[in-house]
């Protein structure tokens, strides 16, 4: 048996509350964007409902540690196919035990859980540490983003709480969305960008008048606080991997 | 004027690229007067250099003028090298539009010693009151204390930074002597143990009062400069582990020594810095700080250097061989965790897992220990059942044989005859 979801996190609740009102045995969770059909695998169309997967949300915060809670959000957030399912049978597994079982890291879903979380997690602290932010002539900090999850829901916080006193905007390209801060609060936006333009490096006619200089000198001390004798490119491309080089000033040749 | 703070920087980052202090962990400053910057708890890397040491922080020298010569040092008064000095401006400035970037974490201020002792904190300070008062700064400030430097002026800079450090440079009193007559470890003691008692008075009366304020919140760290002279492992770890037990420091760094001078009593210049010998240091210190070893289990006047070729865990267990193999369903928490292959969070993990069931190997594997090292010191639920007893020394020869050290540049798979 196949049950398709449409790819949110309420649906997903709904598909849990779905199984236990029916009980249908075995049953793998695929999203509507995944689904294909097989000849000989019955499907099921979960219909997303707001009351039902609350019902089931409110289960989960009873049964879970804090922690086992933001492993499960973490993994939503994947956005990985095969998470999905492992989300769905582990809410399952979850309800069918006493509280606790979230520990049991012999269980396959709770270990793929912890594993999911951990790239998540792994990717919101690369996120605060290589978003590079350039003023613009108005004052804004603009950076742009592609991360391999969608992470901007659990970086913003952080972003808030540090840069209170500036304005910034944190676009994730991928996924077409983005967070502006105000000053008082974080909102979400999108921005219809005019063709042609650079989107990861606005044009030098808008940014403030000293940006340029900032980035030079930025680039100039990761430079010198290199020591040459030590040199171990291997230990440098493991811990920046090149795919985030984009996002470095230090890394971006001029 | 773009042209003259460009080679201030490139001349003042280059000179404190030695100090390897870069965490910006432990702070608890949070940014509630709608400032800018707050203290991470864990700290952040925001990038890494081409020898793939973190940057977290802006580390930078006020000045490099200094009226020493420590023959280590490159900032040394003989050493024929370009000076300068920043404005006390021109270091918040360049804190400041770095951290609204997000290229730090926040400022590591070292100096070279100008004048004397109290003119060259007295500036420190003056940079870290502005940062804090007068740019409502809350992110991560490092500050050197400087030996010498006169109790009040500690004491007032500790309101400010989070972590303070002064170092050892030397591993014993006979080393820096030799390297740095001017200087000795007492005028390091003395200065590390004045802030270590600030910090517990400052903890003791908050206890009492609610609104005291933070003092040196990251606790205190220091240096030591390995292979510059001839100290052996054991030399270096037992001085660590003093200054961890005596001034509660939060690290020990160990600086593999990068040859900087001609003088006949250090390692000739292009010498290859000892980073093998700098790894395994770090490893022994995290042994001793996370994995329960007290440090004369693993350095003691029978090996008193570390093995080059496997890591300390694995070594210290092939001489105790007594204590294997661990049952993994069995076996306290405390000695799970010195099971080669089996790290902190794998080790929590089994601990929590075998409550609801025998553990097997598919398991342990998922749970992402090195199965393959620690597979020699373990039983678990569908263990193999073993025959032969093997010897420490022909367990570290199975490890050796399927394992390759990305310190060895050749193989060097040499014959075993036992």
């Amino acid at each position: 048996m196949i049950y398709i979801f449409d790819g949110s996190l309420p649906g997903l609740l709904t598909a849990v509350f779905e199984w236990f009102e029916r009980k249908p045995g075995k049953v793998v969770l695929k999203s509507i964007e995944m689904f294909q059909p097989e000849a000989f695998a019955e499907s099921f169309t979960v219909i997303t409902d707001a009351a039902k997967a609350d019902r089931v949300w409110t289960g989960l915060q009873k049964k879970l540690t804090k922690a086992s809670l933001r492993k499960f959000y973490c993994s939503y957030l994947s956005e990985i196919p095969e998470a999905y399912n492992h989300l769905f049978q582990f809410s399952v597994y979850i309800f069918k035990h006493a509280a606790g079982a979230d520990s049991n890291y012999g269980n396959e879903h709770v270990m793929a859980l912890a594993k999911y979380a951990k790239s998540v997690e792994r990717e919101k602290h690369r996120m605060e540490a290589f978003i590079r932010f350039q003023k613009t002539g108005d004052g804004l900090f603009y950076a742009s983003i592609d991360p391999d999850f969608n992470v901007l829901p659990i970086i913003s916080s952080h972003f808030k709480n540090r840069y209170a006193d500036q304005q910034w905007v944190i676009y994730d390209l991928k996924r077409k969305y983005g967070l502006h801060y105000n000053l008082e609060t974080v909102s979400e936006i999108t921005i219809g960008f005019a063709e042609g333009i650079n989107k990861q490096k606005p044009a030098p006619g808008l940014m403030d008048e000293n940006e340029a200089l900032y980035a030079t000198l930025w680039k100039d001390y990761f430079k010198s606080a290199n020591i040459v004798a030590r040199k171990n490119t291997k230990l440098h491309v493991q811990h920046v991997p090149k795919r985030y080089w984009k996002y470095l000033t230090e890394k971006i040749d001029v | 004027m773009s042209d003259r703070i460009r080679e201030k920087l490139n001349i003042l980052a280059d000179a404190a690229k030695y100090d390897v202090s870069c965490s910006s962990s432990g702070g608890t400053r949070k940014n509630d007067n709608k400032g800018l910057g707050n203290s991470h708890v864990s700290g952040i890397c925001h990038t890494y250099t081409e020898d793939g040491r973190c940057v977290s922080l802006l580390k930078i020298l006020l000045t490099n003028h200094c009226i020493y010569d420590c023959l280590f040092c490159v900032s040394r008064k003989s050493n024929d090298i370009k000076r300068a000095a920043f404005t006390v401006d021109e270091v918040v400035d360049l804190t400041m539009n770095f951290y609204r970037r997000n290229y730090i974490e926040g400022l590591f201020l070292s100096s070279g010693i100008f004048k004397n002792a109290d003119f060259t904190m007295e500036r420190l300070l003056l940079v870290v009151k502005k940062l804090r008062l007068e740019q409502n700064y809350n992110g991560y400030i490092h500050l050197k204390t400087i030996p010498g430097a006169s109790d009040e002026l500690i004491k007032e800079a500790g309101l400010y930074a989070d972590r303070m450090s002064i170092n050892l440079e030397m591993p014993t009193e006979a080393g820096l002597k030799l390297l740095a007559p001017e200087k000795n470890h007492a005028d390091v003691i003395k200065p590390l143990d004045f802030v270590q008692k600030q910090i517990t008075q400052f903890s003791a009366d908050k206890k009492l009062i609610k609104h005291i304020p933070k003092f040196v919140p990251a606790g205190q760290s220091t240096q030591m400069v390995i292979g510059a002279t001839p100290e052996s492992d054991k030399d270096i770890m037992y001085t660590a582990n003093a200054f961890y037990r005596n001034f509660s420091l939060k690290r020990v760094y160990y600086s593999g020594y990068v040859p900087i001078s001609n003088d006949s009593r250090m390692p000739v210049l292009g010498t290859q810095p000892p980073l093998l010998r700098e790894n395994r240091l770090y490893q022994t210190d995290w042994l001793m700080r996370f994995y329960g070893f007290k440090v004369q289990e693993i350095l003691n006047d029978a090996n008193p250097n570390l093995d080059v070729d496997i890591d300390p865990k694995l070594s210290w267990a092939i001489r105790n061989m007594q204590h294997f193999p661990v049952d993994i369903n069995q076996a306290d928490y405390r000695m799970i965790l010195r099971i080669p292959g089996i790290g902190v969070m794998s080790a929590q993990k089994i601990v929590q897992a075998r409550k609801f069931g025998k553990l097997r190997i598919d398991q342990l594997k998922k749970i992402g220990i090195a199965y393959n090292k620690a597979k020699h010191f373990i039983i678990c639920a569908d263990s193999p059942y073993q025959l032969k007893d093997y010897q420490g020394t022909q367990i570290k020869a199975f490890i050796l044989a399927e394992s390759k050290s990305k310190y060895l540049k050749t193989d060097n798979n040499q014959m075993l005859l036992f």
